[in-house]
């Protein structure tokens, strides 16, 4: 699905991120730790073609990253779900809306995807607010109308940059829980997160992979997670 | 997606892809107006081409029917080169009528200039012969040729010293009034480009939204390019209509046809202003498609 081979990104002449090489196998759950700024965005932006590697190479679903088109970027990304920290919505847009984006954007609305987009705005919780604009939502309706919106298209890859950094320990447990029953589904999830007991908590839930980012580098974790 | 493609998208339209990007007033406004404006000023351009292009026309083909024989002489020969002159031209082939002016008649054509009392008795006026040629006109070498023999005084005036100059005015002003079409189209294109470029500037965040959940530079593109077109489509029509009903209030054209009294559009001509929208809105969607996919380019 995602494999780097000694991908390397730097913003400047320094590198942030250097010898990545792992891969990401379909149906895996994976988090991403590590001190804040050590790269884990910069990481997601490269699985999902925001940034690209100025070292080593990177594939995404059989293709190079280095590679790919404006348009073949925009086709990989309706196969990945990406659930940033600040959401990232459309203000002047419903919730229902927003939630539909994707489908809207590559011309797959219509009466059977609106059948599965209430049933999704009920599966997130969000029925009585599916009308309401996002600026009017808590920080946890965010982050649900956030997943709904990344799972909508049916994503063999689900990104989550501090999916629960906004929210109560209760809400980060109920997104969680989302996740893990996706990736059940036999979604591919990274979470990019420092709550370290939300790794532990998914944990019991699901066989997770912990990748650490330390010093531009990434290692599996031991054995304290 | 091809032009072709991209056309018959905008054609049919997406209320998703109309709603994703907020509606922003100044530059909505900003485009409406520069297009109503601009399209009220084509229409005087194309106004004013094609009154200079008539007007221009029928000096034109008047002086190209007519020609003038300037007799000079002494006075006492006069009368008998008028004669010469006429017979001459009596037998020349491509003349249609030739007669002498009367006194009163030449009195008149001085008289703009000297007054209406002017003594013609008492001055060398030379005696002026109107020729009105065939369709097919004359020789005018060989009329030439002949009235030196005949009459030595006698001078042909053909008209083709002034209507060549007639003629390439004409022209110049066809040019002009079309150059200053092509300008204001340019112009129309400028303003709706900084319009668009401070809209897409101004929805950098959406953008980026679209891309991260998919969306094609095509489908953004359009998203864009169809608000701009149809604002500068109506904006266009307005200024047309308001334009064509101000050349219908002005003055009509006199005999004098001047050109300030003829600038107006007459019989199928009144149609042409109806291209001025959609060549309006054909301008606006080539530089909103420009300037988006230029801006998009820059978005990762």
């Amino acid at each position: 699905m995602i494999e780097m081979q000694d991908a390397a990104y730097g913003y400047g002449a320094e590198p942030l991120l250097s010898d990545l090489s792992l891969h990401l196998p379909p149906g895996s759950f994976h988090f991403l730790t590590g001190p804040s700024g050590a790269g884990k965005t910069t990481f997601l932006k490269l699985c999902y073609a925001e940034l690209l590697p100025t070292g080593g190479n990177i594939s995404l679903f059989g293709h190079t990253a280095g590679g790919l088109s404006r348009d073949g970027i925009a086709d990989i990304r309706q196969r990945i779900g990406v659930v940033h920290q600040d959401c990232k919505f459309l203000d002047h847009l419903s919730v229902s809306e927003n939630i539909a984006l994707p489908l809207s954007v590559t011309g797959k609305g219509g009466m059977a995807q609106d059948s599965n987009l209430n049933e999704l705005v009920g599966w997130v919780g969000l029925t009585a607010r599916a009308e309401a604009l996002p600026p009017e939502l808590s920080g946890g309706e965010r982050q649900r109308a956030a997943l709904a919106r990344a799972i909508i298209m049916d994503p063999d890859l689900i990104l989550a940059d501090e999916p629960t950094g906004n929210v109560d320990w209760d809400m980060s447990l109920r997104l969680l829980n989302l996740l893990v029953e996706l990736n059940k589904l036999g979604k591919t999830v990274v979470i990019a997160t420092h709550d370290l007991a939300l790794i532990r908590a998914a944990k019991q839930r699901v066989q997770a992979r912990v990748l650490r980012i330390q010093g531009g580098q990434i290692t599996a974790a031991g054995a304290d997670l | 997606m091809s032009l072709r493609g991209e056309l018959l998208a905008f054609v049919r339209g997406d209320r998703g892809a109309d709603r994703v990007v907020p509606r922003s007033g100044q530059s909505a406004r900003l485009t409406f107006a520069t297009a109503a404006a601009m399209a009220f000023l084509a229409v005087f351009a194309m106004a004013l081409s094609m009154a200079s292009g008539r007007l221009a026309d029928r000096w034109s083909s008047a002086l190209a029917q007519s020609s003038t024989i300037r007799i000079s002489a002494p006075p006492a020969e006069i009368e008998a080169q008028t004669w010469a002159v006429l017979a001459v031209l009596e037998q020349t082939p491509g003349i249609e009528s030739a007669r002498a002016l009367s006194d009163e008649e030449q009195q008149a054509l001085l008289a703009p200039w000297f007054g209406p009392d002017l003594p013609l008795d008492d001055l060398p006026v030379p005696q002026l012969v109107e020729i009105t040629e065939t369709a097919d006109g004359y020789d005018a070498d060989g009329l030439r040729q002949r009235l030196a023999a005949e009459a030595p005084g006698a001078v042909l005036d053909d008209h083709d010293r002034w209507r060549r100059p007639l003629a390439e005015a004409a022209g110049r002003l066809r040019i002009l009034g079309w150059l200053a079409m092509v300008l204001i189209l340019a112009a129309t294109a400028g303003m709706v480009t900084l319009a668009a470029q401070s809209a897409l500037s101004a929805n950098e965040q959406v953008i980026r939204v679209l891309r991260l959940v998919g969306a094609r530079d095509s489908y953004i593109a359009r998203a864009f390019v169809r608000r701009f077109t149809i604002r500068a489509l109506t904006g266009a029509a307005l200024g047309m209509v308001v334009g064509l009903l101000a050349v219908a209030i002005l003055p009509s054209a006199r005999d004098t046809a001047a050109i300030l009294t003829g600038l107006s559009f007459s019989g199928a001509s009144w149609f042409w202003p109806l291209i001025i929208p959609p060549l309006a809105a054909a301008t606006a969607f080539t530089a909103t498609r420009i300037a988006a996919f230029r801006t998009l380019r820059g978005l990762q």
